[in-house]
């Protein structure tokens, strides 16, 4: 069983949704950003995204596209977050790592070296923003052969007619993009979601992450009890970049702060 | 050669939106199902003749259409060779070739039933066609614009302004075209029931690539004839400045199965391809995936776009249309380059030898044509798109050429 399975399967177990945390690899810098990510599982983060900095961040909303310029800025590389993940999985063989990006720097890299050298870093599943069922060709038998999953985003705007076509090119969970729009931007509505999730729950048995618009322990908390998980991504990056100095570096109260607001939206995940 | 050409130049894209492996829906799923339905809905208009009859009487009674096929007979006797003809799409209503398409997709939008309009724009001339059609249709259109291009750009976006159209500065990245176009496809993201994405030229997302070169062709369809009535038959060469690449789409696309007839793509060099500081993808770049479609883009080796650069903000983009991608590969297309000093030479040499000062999108396609033509038979002839118009050009020259005004 992957480490993806194994997670949802024992949330079940236990009755709860995951915490998925995303950060920027690299953010905002490698130490940082290491040692944020061996802080995230004890401080209550089930699963972990992890950004693969891009120039061309095209879903992504101010906050994200500010953590890729800090990332890249200090050399941020496809190959250098394979190495990051390395490094954390050294750690922890249990926590789930998905790598969630865009296209190009994968090609760059090679799509069936990537997916080989993914899996041997430890990395368990693949987001890729910008590639589409359509173009599944491009990345699926790859990520298959190397026993990647390809979790695949769910809009409002996919229909039931399409709905069974996404669906069927996902595998680990389904990621329920909340809103119409990019990242960070606006929350989704209790209402909104509870309509969401059933629909996307008749046509899948795989879990159902929520994300986009996810700030608050409230919301976390309401969307691990709709759904199976909740992503929370840009209100810890906001975090994170709020804690930086003028020159955009990390200070020694970064990690802490950052883990702290993880703490409180586990808390809220965990229904405590 | 090994590799086998096909029958048709003309045949592309496939079902996928493919040309060869350029091309392609590489859009985020919020977007992709308003994809499907654009593609959709461009297919029914193509098959509806009422389409195209109010298309073409806009062409006709708005834009002006045909635009004028010119013999430049001064430039070339200056040049002493090849006999030069514009297509004179500057002479179009807002003064270049983006309105054709302009008026395409806007009649598809309200065939939508999208009541706003978004666009993008790097020297302002596409935000430009986009404001005015939204002004004659009553539309609501907000034009993102790189912060850098708003600056140099200032008759245009004075314009824009004028015509009713909402102009949002970008600043990320280096704030031009890319980034611009970056962030249309965000606010398209996030206002998909009522928003149409007019896009300028022959890139994104399988449909907008053949879309807008459909659009576009009315250019070479037409200057097709005009040749064959002037000359009695087809010219030698076609050249047209490249950023991403509608005119020079347009004005290819219904020659490219004349095999006898040479095109060439004019990238900008910018200070030099050997420098850092150009907008040549197809010389100097690799194909990647970017804004939609894979095609070849100015790139890092690992993947991170690389900022492009022009004297002409119509040019400055680090990716070029998938079309043109494949007819480079085919060798169909030969892609040359011109530098923002070869571009200011063309720029002055049209103004004063013709009386028409020329974008320096087409200056820097004209660069070309003045390296060519001296070494073709006289009798040999060459056919320029003269895709704008330079007016809003001349502050940006004037501070090259050290020129208070």
């Amino acid at each position: 069983m992957s480490r993806i399975a194994a997670k949802f399967a024992a949330l079940k177990a236990e009755g709860r949704g995951a915490l998925v945390t995303y950060l920027q690899g690299f953010d905002p810098d490698r130490e940082t950003s290491l040692a944020l990510l061996r802080g995230l599982p004890e401080a209550g983060a089930d699963l972990l995204e992890v950004g693969v900095p891009f120039t061309d961040p095209m879903a992504d909303g101010p906050s994200i596209q500010r953590a890729a310029q800090r990332a890249l800025k200090v050399g941020a590389t496809l190959p250098g977050v394979l190495e990051l993940v390395r490094a954390f999985r050294a750690g922890d063989d249990t926590t789930p790592v998905i790598l969630m990006g865009y296209y190009n720097p994968i090609l760059a890299y090679g799509v069936d070296r990537f997916c080989t050298d993914a899996a041997a870093a430890g990395v368990d599943g693949l987001i890729v923003v910008d590639v589409p069922p359509e173009e599944a060709g491009e990345i699926e038998p790859q990520a298959k052969a190397a026993g990647l999953d390809l979790i695949r985003l769910v809009a409002p705007t996919t229909d039931d007619a399409r709905l069974p076509r996404v669906l069927a090119a996902t595998s680990g969970f389904v990621y329920y993009v909340s809103i119409t729009g990019i990242t960070g931007t606006r929350s989704a509505t209790a209402a909104s979601l509870e309509e969401a999730v059933p629909r996307i729950r008749k046509h899948t048995d795989l879990p159902v992450a929520i994300g986009f618009g996810i700030r608050t322990p409230q919301q976390a908390g309401e969307a691990a009890r709709l759904a199976d998980g909740a992503v929370v991504g840009t209100a810890l990056v906001d975090t994170l970049a709020a804690s930086l100095d003028e020159e955009g570096k990390a200070r020694p109260e970064t990690v802490g702060l950052v883990l702290e607001q993880v703490r409180a939206l586990a808390g809220a995940v965990r229904g405590r | 050669m090994n590799k086998p050409l096909p029958n048709s130049y003309r045949q592309g894209p496939d079902s996928q939106g493919r040309f060869g492996q350029f091309g392609g829906r590489f859009v985020a799923e919020t977007l992709m199902p308003l994809i499907l339905e654009v593609e959709q809905a461009y297919e029914a208009a193509k098959r509806d003749p009422s389409f195209d009859a109010e298309w073409r009487r806009l062409l006709t009674h708005y834009v002006g259409r045909p635009s004028p096929l010119w013999f430049a007979e001064r430039l070339t006797s200056h040049l002493g060779g090849a006999k030069v003809y514009f297509k004179r799409d500057e002479l179009n209503h807002t003064g270049a070739h983006k309105i054709n398409a302009v008026l395409g997709q806007i009649l598809l939008a309200k065939r939508m039933g999208k009541t706003r309009i978004i666009a993008e724009t790097g020297a302002g001339q596409h935000g430009v066609a986009t404001a005015t059609v939204c002004a004659l249709f009553d539309l609501p259109c907000t034009v993102f614009m790189g912060a850098t291009d708003v600056e140099r750009q200032q008759p245009n976006v004075f314009r824009m302004k004028l015509l009713g159209a909402e102009v949002m500065p970008v600043t990320s990245g280096a704030a031009t075209l890319k980034d611009a176009m970056n962030e249309a496809l965000r606010y398209w993201v996030a206002n998909v029931e009522d928003t149409y994405y007019c896009i300028g030229t022959v890139a994104g997302p399988h449909p907008y690539p053949v879309m807008v070169r459909d659009f576009q062709s009315v250019i070479g369809e037409e200057a097709k004839q005009q040749m064959m009535t002037a000359e009695g038959r087809l010219p030698d060469a076609l050249v047209a400045a490249i950023g991403g690449g509608s005119n020079a789409m347009g004005l290819f696309y219904p020659f490219l199965d004349d095999a006898a007839v040479q095109m060439y793509g004019v990238e900008a060099a910018g200070h030099g391809v050997e420098t850092e500081q150009h907008a040549a993808s197809l010389t100097k770049g690799r194909p990647g995936v970017l804004h939609g479609n894979r095609t070849y883009l100015l790139q890092d080796a690992d993947g991170q776009i690389t900022e492009a650069h022009s004297i002409s903000a119509g040019l400055d983009y680090p990716g070029v249309g998938p079309e043109h991608s494949w007819l480079h590969e085919l060798g169909r297309v030969q892609y040359v380059s011109a530098t923002d000093d070869e571009a200011l030479a063309a720029f002055q040499l049209c103004s004063k030898l013709e009386g028409i000062i020329p974008a320096l999108e087409p200056a820097h396609a004209l660069a070309h044509v003045i390296r060519m033509a001296p070494t073709l038979p006289k009798d040999a002839i060459v056919l320029m798109n003269l895709c704008g118009r330079g007016d809003k050009d001349i502050f940006t020259v004037a501070k090259h050429l050290g020129v208070e005004m």
